[in-house]
Parts: structure tokens; sequence; C-alpha cells
């Protein structure tokens, strides 16, 4: 069942929770919505799920409007942020209460909680209370309890928000494994990036409102479609400068920019990941800046490598592989040249 | 106390001669205001023996006819109590609205307002010359000096009860679990069935327990919307009051003695459901420190 957002809008008081925003996910896919925290997302996940109203716009599951459907007949499985078990009721009637409350029929609803307490792992656990189970166990019990009565879509709200790292990232892989195996449409809410690419099919980036960039997670890293998305993503360095006459011009360093032709010069933004500088012993033809190495951080899999370049008055990252970092073997007070192998303008926009 | 005096002396405790003296103090003011006054009650009532104790309950018509008016009355006024309390501080603790502090405030108007005031303002409403009154006698319907009036009164009295008792539990469960029941189908009935009255129970129980209490002790506005009619109008504080008036202490404390013992077996109950109740607030709070303190 695909999900349609048209022009989405809502207000809380005077805040702007979600500005116009158009969204499609495609039948069966797992997507993410990841920004930081008011850029809406969580919003955006209530209001495809009826548990809020938009102020204007519509929803459609697979081209039916249930803009003003009530959440319990749009037939969604949500999981809540903090799970909302049912404290006082066990596993078993946790997982059964969505269809207890439709009416299955008794031996029907023990069959399908017993399936899906398999597909979760918790087999045994029936008659526990909720208070006797560990964060990751909760996590399954109320993800269970969301998929018992076949909901067309799939809906998470930070659904590894409250677990530690290592629960959480073998909750990841379980989820992706999940999917793919039941294959309902399913949306995901997540401030942290590293948990919406390794596990959305798609990741939709937004901020204060508005959606920046929907693409597969390898298209957002390889082509960022804004400054917010690309500073978003993190370990990136800044330069400010120039563009003109199809140059950018940071400081010392002088790009080709064809994109801009014209004489004028406009300020711009260049994004370096750290990953893409590359630390040279001597100067060579390549745009490089001069930069005395600050402090070395010998972590694994990469050396991070801080340099502060003078003349342009910047500190920069730089990430090298344990083998560059020996053959050049840097120690703090080195004088090197930084050279980018990649940089991603962004031609500041004068509409305002 | 063991464990008091085996503990070492911490710096910011008193010494033991000024615990002692209070501890002291608060245990002689409570044997003397409350202890023996009430012995005393049952000392009364008994002082001509168990049989004459019987009589005058059973074999007074008036005095079995306000037992029999207060058990009457007390479970309606609790019952609507009930009723009221759990729509108030669900509005309270589930919504977010304009005159909401002014609605919580307003639940205690009851416990701060004297009750014969209310009683008045009962009969300012409904009596024959009140508001309400030339329609009600229009319509033959009799609410002041009458069983509707004690109702009302009692009811009024006790309201904040059982509100009061449940708003900060339902504020501590908070209403992420009526959400889930909601998002899984249930209609508004089937959440209240199924999530919130399991969650909030032996809270709701105590304010019942209490609010009971309350009801079959109330005095002050019953007083004013009876009338004192003897055999129809009197309850059991009441009756122990005309009793009292009229010189007959073994009949007047007879009837008090069920009122106290009605008390103390409220007592009991309360603090075995405070403790319940206490552990529900906890378990809420630990719910929540589980599932943030991991974060």
């Amino acid at each position: 069942m695909s999900i349609t957002v048209k022009q989405v809008t809502k207000r809380f008081g005077k805040f702007l929770a979600l500005d116009h925003v158009d969204l499609e996910v495609p039948s069966g896919e797992l997507l993410a919505l990841l920004g930081p925290s008011g850029s809406g997302k969580t919003t955006l996940l209530r209001i495809i799920s009826g548990l809020e109203a938009a102020d204007s716009g519509t929803v459609l599951y697979h081209n039916e409007n249930v803009t003003d459907a009530a959440v319990r007949d749009r037939n969604v499985g949500f999981v809540f942020q903090h799970y909302a078990l049912f404290r006082h009721m066990s596993v078993f009637d946790n997982v059964a209460f969505g269809l207890r409350v439709r009416k299955w029929p008794t031996a029907r609803i023990t069959e399908r909680v017993r399936e899906l307490l398999r597909l979760v792992q918790l087999e045994g656990l029936e008659r526990s209370r909720p208070s006797q189970l560990s964060g990751g166990q909760r996590q399954r019990v109320a993800l269970a309890r969301a998929l018992a009565a076949d909901p067309k879509v799939l809906l998470l709200d930070e659904p590894f928000g409250a677990l530690d790292a290592k629960v959480r990232q073998e909750l990841r892989q379980w989820l992706r494994r999940l999917h793919d195996e039941i294959h309902v449409t399913s949306v995901f809410v997540t401030h942290d990036q590293e948990e919406a690419f390794e596990v959305a099919d798609r990741v939709v980036i937004m901020n204060r409102g508005q959606i920046e960039q929907t693409g597969t997670p390898q298209e957002i890293f390889e082509r960022p479609a804004t400054p917010f998305v690309m500073d978003f993503l993190g370990n990136v360095n800044v330069f400010h400068g120039s563009v003109a006459r199809g140059r950018a011009r940071l400081g010392s360093l002088e790009l080709a920019y064809p994109e801009y032709q014209q004489d004028a010069a406009k300020a711009a933004t260049a994004f370096v990941r750290s990953h893409d500088l590359e630390i040279l012993r001597h100067k060579s033809a390549r745009p490089s800046l001069k930069a005395e190495v600050v402090h070395i951080n010998p972590a694994r899999p990469v050396v991070k490598v801080r340099v502060h370049a003078q003349e342009f008055g910047v500190w920069l990252n730089v990430d090298m592989s344990w083998e560059r970092y020996h053959e050049l073997s840097l120690r703090a007070g080195d004088v090197v040249f930084v050279a980018p192998r990649e940089v991603r303008v962004f031609v500041q926009d004068y509409a305002i | 106390m063991a464990d008091v005096a085996m503990s070492p002396l911490r710096a910011h405790e008193d010494p033991p001669w000024v615990r002692r003296t209070l501890i002291g103090a608060a245990v002689v003011v409570m044997v003397a205001l409350v202890g023996v006054p009430l012995l005393n009650v049952f000392v009364e009532a008994f002082a001509a023996g168990p049989a004459a104790y019987w009589n005058n309950l059973v074999h007074d018509p008036d005095t079995f006819q306000s037992i029999l008016l207060t058990l009457s009355v007390a479970p309606v006024a609790v019952f609507l109590n009930l009723v009221f309390g759990l729509a108030a501080a669900w509005a309270i603790a589930r919504f977010r609205f304009p005159g909401r502090a002014a609605l919580t405030a307003l639940i205690d108007l009851p416990f701060t307002v004297s009750p014969v005031v209310v009683g008045l303002f009962l009969l300012l409403l409904f009596g024959r010359q009140g508001f309400f009154g030339p329609w009600l006698q229009a319509h033959g319907i009799k609410i002041v000096f009458a069983y509707p009036g004690l109702v009302i009164a009692t009811a009024f009295v006790t309201f904040p009860v059982v509100a009061r008792e449940l708003i900060p539990v339902m504020e501590a469960l908070g209403a992420d679990e009526e959400v889930a029941a909601v998002s899984l189908g249930a209609r508004g009935w089937q959440v209240l069935r199924l999530i919130t009255l399991p969650n909030i129970k032996w809270a709701l129980l105590y304010g019942v327990i209490l609010s009971n209490a309350r009801a079959m002790g109330e005095f002050g506005a019953v007083f004013v919307v009876s009338g004192h009619i003897a055999g129809q109008t009197d309850t059991m504080p009441l009756r122990i009051e005309k009793l009292f008036q009229e010189y007959n202490l073994p009949g007047a404390f007879a009837v008090a003695s069920l009122l106290s013992l009605l008390a103390l077996v409220t007592l009991l109950v309360k603090t075995s459901l405070e403790w319940r109740t206490r552990r529900e607030l906890r378990e809420a709070e630990q719910a929540r420190l589980d599932v943030g303190g991991t974060a």
C-alpha cells in the first residue's frame, strides 16, 4: 500500500511544524524520515498515521483519501518511541489487543499472536509483563503488537531511540531483515543518520518543516542537494568564498565551477568531506592549502588529523588510512599541504 | 523505632532528645484528642450493655430509619462522585485547554467552602423561593427537604475526593497507552474499560472508599437541606445531633459508634489502598525511567 502526502501544512500555535510537504512512499518501501529535533519529522509521521490532523493538505493510502479518517479506521501499525506497552497486560494480551478490539475469533487470535511472537523471536515470553522485559524485548513486543492486525502501513517513531548502542545496532539489522520478509510499507523517524542510512531503502531529510532532499542513502551521501544536507551529514569542512566566470575562489584554493559563468562574483560556500581531503608533504600542481598539523587522533578505522591553515584562518579535519598515515609519518607541528579531492560548492541564494 | 535507634546519627539529623520530645508530643496529642474520645464513644454506647445498644439502634424507628437513609444516600452520592470525578480527572489530566488551571482550582471549591454555605446555596437554587423553585413546584418535583436534596448536597460536598485521587495518578501514567490503544483500533469506551480503568483501579477504589466515608458523615450541607423531618430526612449524623439534644446519650453514642466503626474500617482499607496506589504511581514512574534512562 503506497502512501502519498500532498501539500501538508501543520502549525502548533505560531510554530510552523510542516510547510507544504509533499511525499511519496511506494508500496513495500522502508523509508526513513531523518532530521534534527523540531524539523517536523515526527509531526509528519503522526499526520500519516492519523494521530495528528493536518491543517491543510491531503494524505492518501493507495489513492484512497484518508485525510479525515480517524487513526482507528486507517489500520496502521504504530510503534511509539517509548513503546507504550500496556503495563497491566501480559505480552500475549498486548499483542492480541488490536485483534480483540476488532473482534477476531479467539482461535485465530491465539494462532496469530503465536505467529507474531515467533516472528519477533519472543516465544516463551507470552505470560511475561512488560516490566519484566529488557528494552530490546519491549521494542519487539511493540512491533509485534503493531503488526498484529495486518496493517496497511507500519509507522515507527524513533524506534531505537531509547535503547543502548549495542542493542540498537542489532535491532536495526533485524528490522531490515524483518522488512525484507514481510514487505509492509514502512516509515520510521530518526535523528540518527547512521540508522537511517543503514536501514532504509530511501531517506528523506527534513529541516524546519520542509523536505531538503529525498533519495537512496547513496544518492544523498554522494550528491547532497543543499548546504543543510551536507552539513547535517557531518564530517565536513566548510569553506567560504565566491564564484565568478566558471571558477570558485576559496582563499588560496581555486577550482573549476562551470555552473556559474557570469562576471559578477557571488558568495559561495564549499563543503569538503574529511575523507576527501588529502595531506601532502610537498606542494604540488594540485590546488592545496598550506597548514600545520595540530592534533592526531589515531582512531579506528581511520586516523583523524586536525590541521590549521593559518593564512586562510580555518581548521580542517582530515581522515586518512593507516597506511597513508605511516607513509607520511605525521607529527603534530608538521607543516603540510592539504588538497581536496572533491569539493561541493553551493552558491548562496540571494532570493531573500 | 529499632532501625532509627540503630542508624548512626548523621550531621543533618536532630539530636535524640529533640526527636523524642517531638514524637512524644505528637503521641500525647493524638491520644488525648483522637484516641480517648473515640474509645469513649464505644464506652458510652455500651454503657447499658449490648442489649440496650442493640435496642437503641434497631428498635428506635427514627434511628433505624436514619441508618437506612444514610445507606441509601451515600452510595448514590458516591456513584455520582465516581462518574464526575473520573470525567473531571480525565479532562484535567489529558487535555490542555484554556481555563484548565481555573477548573483544577474549582474542583477544590467544595472542600474550601463551609458545608453550611453549600446547603444554603442549594436552598437558593432549589428551595420554594429559589431560582428553580417555581418550576420544580409546578412539575411536582421535590428536591429540598427530600431524598434528592440529600443526595445533591452529599455529592457536592464530597465531589473533590475522587478527582483529587485520580489526577496525580493519571498525570503520572500519561496518555501513551491510551493513544496506543486508539492506534490499535480501540474505541473510546474500550480504551476506558481495557486500558485506563485497570491502570487506575487502586486510586479509584481509594477515592470511592474515602468519599463514601465523607458522604456518610456529612453534616453541614445536609443539615440545611434536610429540614430535619424525623423518620424521613434525618441521616445518621443528623440523628446523632437530635438524640444528643434530647439528652438521649446512649442512643446518640450508639449511632456515633456506627459512624466511628465506619471511620476505622475506612482507615484500614485506605492504608492498604494507599500502599497499592503508591505502587501504581511508582511503577508508572519506573516505566518512564526504564525507557528514558537507557537512551
